[in-house]
C-alpha cells in the first residue's frame, strides 16, 4: 500500500514534468509534515552560552525561550511564562542545530545492500531529474543516532557511482533537499550535484576532459530546446531539461564534488559562463584557488580531515584548508568524505580539528551551522539563533566542538526531541547484563 | 564516487579493488624458498614453521640519541598510573626513570613540561595501532598499489603483509604525527584466512625492513561474516557463500594444518632420536600456508580475528578451542558489548573503533558505549584501532569519543585507564608489552609529548620519540621527513599537512 502511495507520487510528477513547459521545478515527493510545536509549550533556557551565530555573536549568563515552537527571547532576564519547563544551563553551551553534511541519510539504511541503498542511480544516462528525496525514509533509525549527537539538518544527496550491477550512472548524480532529522524534508532547498574529476572519468568515457563537454551540451539543451540536436545525440530527456533549466536563473545552487585544483578553476569558469550558482564539495586543493573562489564568491564545502593524497586529485591535501580557505574570505562549510550517514555526528569532530589546525573557533561553528543553512538556503529555519526563529538548537555538555561533550538537549523546528535513539537501546539492554555479570 | 571507493578499501578492499593482484605463488617462488628451508635442506638447524622469518630481517638499528629530561608534565604511564608534575628520563634509546626531581645528565636535551602560562604538557607511551593498512593500501589509492588483499583464495594464510608494504605511503608521517610509534599492518578481510601480519616501528626507511619491530612476532589474520562470503560467494560464486561456509572453510584449514605439524613434529622426534631411523626421516612436503597455520597453533604466530556479531565470536572462540589455538584479539568487534564479560573470561581483546557503524548489516548494533563496556567487564582488555589512515591519527581522540559516552552510561573511566587502550593492550595483543607500551624503566623509549590532555579534540603531539629518537617535532616538520612520492610535485608545495 504504501509502496503503491509513492508509485502515484512519482507518476504524478512524471506526467506534471511532461506536460509542464514552465522552468518549475517538478513536485517533489510529498513531505512528511512537520511535527507541530505544541501550543503554548514553553521552555527556559537559563544562564546558557549562547551561540548566535549572527552579529549578535555569543551572549553569556543568557536565557532562551522557546514559546510555541519559536525562539522568543534571548537575554540576561527573561522571563518564563506560568508552567514554562525551566531547564537551568548552568553555563553549559546553545548552539543552533548543527549541519550534517551531505550523503545518503534516509537513503541509505546499511550500506552493501541494495533493498536499503537509494541513493545512486544507474540507468546509464544523464538523468538530472532524479531527486533521492523521493526515496527519503523519515524512519530511519539513523535520524535518531544524528539527533543526539546534535544534528538537527542535513541534505540529501545522491552518488555518481560507475557499473556495479547497474549501467552505471554519468556525472550528474541528481538533486536532494535538505532534510530534518525530526523526518521533515525541506523540498524548496534543493541542490543539483555533479561529480567532477579522476575519480569521475569513468563517469564521462574516460577523461576529465570529456566532463566538461558533456555538461556544456547539457546546459546548451536545458537552456534552448529549440535548438535541439537530432534525438539519438541529445543527453537529456525532456524531464531533464526541464530539472536542469531550474537550475540556470541561479536561485538553487549546483554543488560540485571536485578535488583538483586546475578542475575548480574550469568549474569557475563554467559557473561565470552559464550565470549559475555553484558550491564546491570536496575541495582538498581549494586553499590554492582561495583567491579566485573569494572573487566569484563560490562557497566550499570541505571535510577538514582530509590531509593525505587520496588520489592525484589530492595532492596538495592539507589540514590547514579550512583555515586558509576562511582567511581567504572563502564561505566554508563541512561534509565528511563518506557519504553514508551512520556516523554524521562525527562532523563537529572535524570541526573542531579544523580548529586545531588553525581555524578560528567561532568560523568553525558556523561552517557547521549558518554557512550551510545560507547555501541550501534555510536560513529562515536553521543554522542561527534568532528571536521569532523556529528553536532549532542543541545544549551541550560543554565546549560543542570538543569529542568529550555530548548533547544534553535537541531541539528541531520547535520540537524537542526525545534523547533516546536504538543505540541507547542497545546500549540500556546490555548495561544491564554487565552490571549483573559484575555482581556475580 | 572515489569515496565510497575509499571507503570500501578500509572496510573489504577488494570490493573496490577492480583487479584482484595475480598470485605469485609460482612454482620459481617456492623454489626460491626451499633453497634457505632448513626442512629438507639437511642442515642440522631444527624445521620449524617460523624457519623462513630469519630470511626476512629486521633492519632497523635504533640511533644514537641524546639524553632527554621531559619536567613536571602530567604523565600517563599506561600502567594505570597518572603522575602530575612529573619527569621522565630517555637515555640511550630507554626509558631510564619515571618521577619527580630527576636529574639528567649533562648533556641532557630538556623539554619543560609546563607552559609560559603555567599549564601543563602531557607525557604518554606511544600509541600503537593493532590495525593498519598503511602500505599495503597506501594514499594515492591508485589500482597500481592496492596490495593488501590476496582475494584469489578464500585461504593465502602463505601470504605476508609485509611483503606488499610501500614504505613511502605519506600516511605513515601523518600518523607519527598523531603519536603513533608502533603499528601491526594485517592484509585485508576478504579471505577467511588473509595471511600474515607484521609489526613495524613508525620510523622513515627506504624498506620495510628498516620499519620492522625486532623482534616482534608475526600475526595471522583472519575474518569473519560478510567480506568473506562476499568476495567468494556473491561476486566470484566459490565457497564460501555462507556463514556456515567460513566456518566450514577455517575448520578444514585448521585440520590440515594439525595433520601437517603432526607430521612436522614425528619428523624431528626421528631425527632427535639419532640413528637409522633418523638417517631415513622425510619431512612433510614444504607447504607455506601450512607453516603459518602450523605456527599459530603452536603459538608462535598471534591470531587477529576480524569479527563484528557477538554470535560469531562465540563461534569462533568454540573452534579455537577444537583446534587448540588461541584468539589474540577481535578487530572491529563492533558488539563486543554484547559479549563483554565472555571475552574478558577467554582473555580475548577486543579492538574497536569508538563510532563507526551501520557500513553494512553486521555493524548494525554497533553502539559508542562498545568500547567502555568491554574495558568494565572484570578482566576485560579494550583496545582502540582504527582500520583508517584517517582514524590513525587521532586514536587519542577516539578515546576520548568512548569515555564521554561511558561516562554518559555510568562508566567512569579516567585518562591513566584509557591510555592503555591505545599503549599497554594494544603492545600486549602484539607480544611486544615486555619492550614497549607503558613507561616504565628499560622499556624502549616511545613517548609522545602532547600540548595538553590528549583526551581533547584540540590535543597535538609536540614531539615524538621512538626509541629516544626525536621523530616528530611539531616546532620543526623537517624532523620527520616527507614520502619520496610528495616531493617536487607543484601541488604539494605549502600542504602542511
Amino acid at each position: 500500500m504504501k509502496a503503491f502511495g509513492w508509485m502515484l507520487v512519482l507518476m504524478t510528477t512524471a506526467v506534471a514534468a511532461l506536460s509542464s513547459a514552465a522552468a518549475e521545478p517538478p513536485a517533489g515527493p510529498r513531505a512528511a509534515p512537520s511535527p507541530r510545536a505544541s501550543q503554548g509549550h514553553a521552555v527556559l533556557i537559563r544562564n546558557a552560552t549562547v551561540h548566535t551565530v549572527t552579529a549578535a555573536g555569543t551572549l553569556e549568563h543568557a536565557d532562551l525561550l522557546i514559546h510555541d515552537g519559536k525562539i522568543e527571547a534571548i537575554g540576561r532576564t527573561v522571563t518564563a511564562p506560568s508552567g514554562a519547563e525551566i531547564i537551568d544551563a548552568g553555563g553549559r553551551p546553545v548552539t543552533p542545530g548543527l549541519f550534517g553534511g551531505l550523503g545518503h541519510l534516509g537513503l541509505e539504511e546499511i550500506g552493501e545492500e541494495p533493498t536499503v541503498d537509494d541513493y545512486a542511480l544507474k540507468l546509464g544516462a544523464m538523468r538530472p531529474e532524479f531527486d533521492v528525496s523521493f526515496a527519503f525514509n523519515p524512519d530511519s533509525s539513523i535520524l535518531g543516532v544524528g539527533r543526539l549527537g546534535g544534528v538537527t539538518f542535513a541534505m540529501l544527496a545522491p552518488s555518481a557511482e560507475a557499473g556495479g550491477k547497474g549501467l552505471g550512472g554519468t556525472i550528474i548524480a541528481g538533486q536532494g533537499s535538505v532534510a530534518r532529522l525530526n523526518g521533515a524534508l525541506a523540498r524548496t532547498a534543493r541542490a543539483l550535484f555533479i561529480d567532477i574529476g579522476g575519480d569521475a572519468s569513468a563517469l564521462s568515457g574516460g577523461s576529465r576532459a570529456a566532463q566538461f563537454m558533456l555538461l556544456q551540451q547539457a546546459f546548451t539543451e536545458a537552456r534552448s530546446p529549440k535548438s535541439l540536436l537530432p534525438g539519438d545525440l541529445r543527453v537529456l530527456t525532456p524531464g531533464g531539461r526541464q530539472a536542469l533549466a531550474s537550475y540556470l536563473d541561479g536561485r538553487a545552487p549546483i554543488v560540485f564534488d571536485v578535488d583538483r585544483a586546475s578542475d575548480i578553476r574550469q568549474v569557475i569558469v563554467f559557473a561565470q559562463r552559464e550565470k549559475v550558482r555553484v558550491a564546491i564539495k570536496g575541495g582538498t586543493e581549494a586553499w590554492r584557488v582561495a583567491p579566485e573562489l573569494a572573487a566569484a564568491r563560490i562557497p566550499v564545502i570541505l571535510n577538514p580531515l582530509d590531509n593525505l593524497p587520496a588520489s592525484f586529485d589530492a595532492v596538495g591535501a592539507t589540514l590547514e584548508n579550512a583555515a586558509r580557505l576562511n582567511n581567504t574570505g572563502v564561505k566554508i562549510a563541512f561534509s565528511l568524505d563518506d557519504p553514508q550517514p551512520h556516523n554524521i555526528r562525527k562532523l563537529r569532530q572535524a570541526a573542531g580539528i579544523a580548529v586545531a589546525h588553525g581555524l578560528a573557533w567561532d568560523a568553525a561553528l558556523a561552517a557547521l551551522t549558518r554557512n550551510p543553512a545560507e547555501i541550501f538556503g534555510v536560513t529562515a529555519a536553521n543554522g542561527t539563533l534568532e528571536r521569532g526563529h523556529p528553536a532549532d538548537l542543541v545544549l551541550w555538555s560543554g565546549d560543542p566542538l570538543e569529542v568529550t561533550t555530548l548533547a544534553d538537549r535537541v531541539f528541531i523546528q520547535g520540537e524537542a526531541q526525545p534523547m533516546h535513539s536504538r543505540q541507547t537501546e542497545l546500549r540500556d539492554r546490555y548495561l544491564r547484563k554487565l552490571r549483573a555479570n559484575a555482581a556475580r | 564516487m572515489r569515496k565510497i571507493c575509499y571507503f570500501l578499501l578500509a572496510a573489504i578492499a577488494a570490493g573496490c579493488a577492480a583487479q584482484p593482484q595475480k598470485s605469485n605463488q609460482s612454482d620459481k617462488h617456492d623454489e626460491a624458498d626451499a633453497v634457505g628451508n632448513p626442512i629438507g635442506s639437511g642442515t642440522a638447524a631444527a624445521p620449524s614453521p617460523l624457519a623462513a622469518q630469519a630470511f626476512y630481517p629486521s633492519t632497523y638499528r635504533v640511533p644514537p640519541s641524546t639524553p632527554t629530561l621531559i619536567r613536571h608534565a602530567t604523565v600517563l604511564t599506561g600502567t594505570g598510573t597518572r603522575l602530575d608534575g612529573a619527569d621522565v628520563l630517555l637515555v640511550d634509546g630507554k626509558i631510564q626513570a619515571v618521577g619527580t626531581g630527576l636529574q639528567a645528565p649533562s648533556n641532557a636535551r630538556m623539554v619543560e613540561g609546563r607552559t609560559a602560562a603555567g599549564e601543563s604538557l602531557w607525557v604518554t607511551p606511544g600509541l600503537i595501532d593493532v590495525h593498519s593498512h598503511l602500505g599495503v593500501y597506501p594514499s594515492p589509492a591508485v589500482e597500481a598499489n592496492a596490495d593488501g588483499n590476496e582475494a584469489t583464495a578464500p585461504s593465502t594464510a602463505n601470504v605476508w603483509a609485509e611483503h606488499s608494504i610501500w614504505p613511502q605511503d605519506p600516511g605513515f608521517r601523518t600518523a607519527l604525527a598523531g603519536g603513533i610509534t608502533s603499528l601491526q599492518i594485517l592484509p585485508g578481510s576478504a579471505n577467511l584466512i588473509g595471511g600474515r601480519s607484521v609489526v613495524l616501528k613508525n620510523v622513515p626507511s627506504v624498506t620495510y625492513q628498516g620499519m620492522k619491530f625486532p623482534g616482534a612476532p608475526q600475526g595471522l589474520k583472519m575474518a569473519c561474516g560478510e567480506n568473506p562470503k562476499r568476495v567468494y560467494g556473491e561476486e566470484k560464486h566459490e565457497a564460501p557463500s555462507t556463514r556456515m561456509g567460513n566456518m566450514a572453510g577455517y575448520r578444514a584449514q585448521w585440520a590440515e594444518a594439525q595433520e601437517y605439524l603432526r607430521d612436522l613434529e614425528e619428523y624431528q622426534q626421528k631425527v632427535a632420536a639419532g640413528g637409522k631411523d633418523a638417517k631415513d626421516a622425510k619431512p612433510p612436503k614444504r607447504d607455506l600456508r601450512l607453516d603459518t597455520l602450523a605456527a599459530a597453533l603452536k603459538g608462535d604466530i598471534i591470531v587477529h580475528m576480524h569479527c563484528y556479531r557477538a554470535d560469531e565470536m562465540a563461534t569462533v572462540l568454540d573452534m579455537s578451542r577444537e583446534f587448540g589455538y588461541h584468539v589474540a584479539a577481535f578487530h572491529h568487534a563492533v558488539e563486543a558489548y554484547k559479549i563483554a564479560n565472555l571475552l574478558a573470561d577467554n582473555g580475548v581483546c577486543a579492538a574497536m573503533w569508538a563510532d563507526w557503524w551501520g557500513f553494512k548489516m553486521e555493524a548494525y548494533d554497533g553502539i559508542p558505549e562498545n568500547i567502555a563496556f568491554v574495558d568494565a567487564a572484570p578482566g576485560g582488555c579494550a583496545i582502540v584501532h582504527s582500520d583508517s589512515e584517517e582514524g590513525i591519527q587521532r586514536l587519542n581522540q577516539e578515546a576520548a569519543k568512548a569515555m564521554a559516552y561511558g561516562a554518559r552510561a555510568g562508566l567512569d573511566i579516567p585518562p591513566e585507564r584509557a591510555i592503555r587502550w591505545l599503549t599497554a593492550n594494544p603492545a600486549k595483543v602484539l607480544g611486544i608489552l615486555d619492550r614497549t607500551g607503558t613507561l616504565e624503566p628499560g622499556k624502549m623509549a616511545d613517548v609522545v609529548v602532547w600540548n595538553r590532555n590528549p583526551f581533547s579534540v584540540y590535543a597535538r603531539a609536540n614531539l615524538v620519540f621512538i626509541d629516544g629518537v626525536v621523530r616528530y617535532d611539531r616546532q620543526d616538520p623537517t624532523v620527520a621527513p616527507e614520502s619520496d612520492f610528495l616531493i617536487g610535485q607543484p601541488a604539494a608545495a605549502g600542504a602542511d599537512r
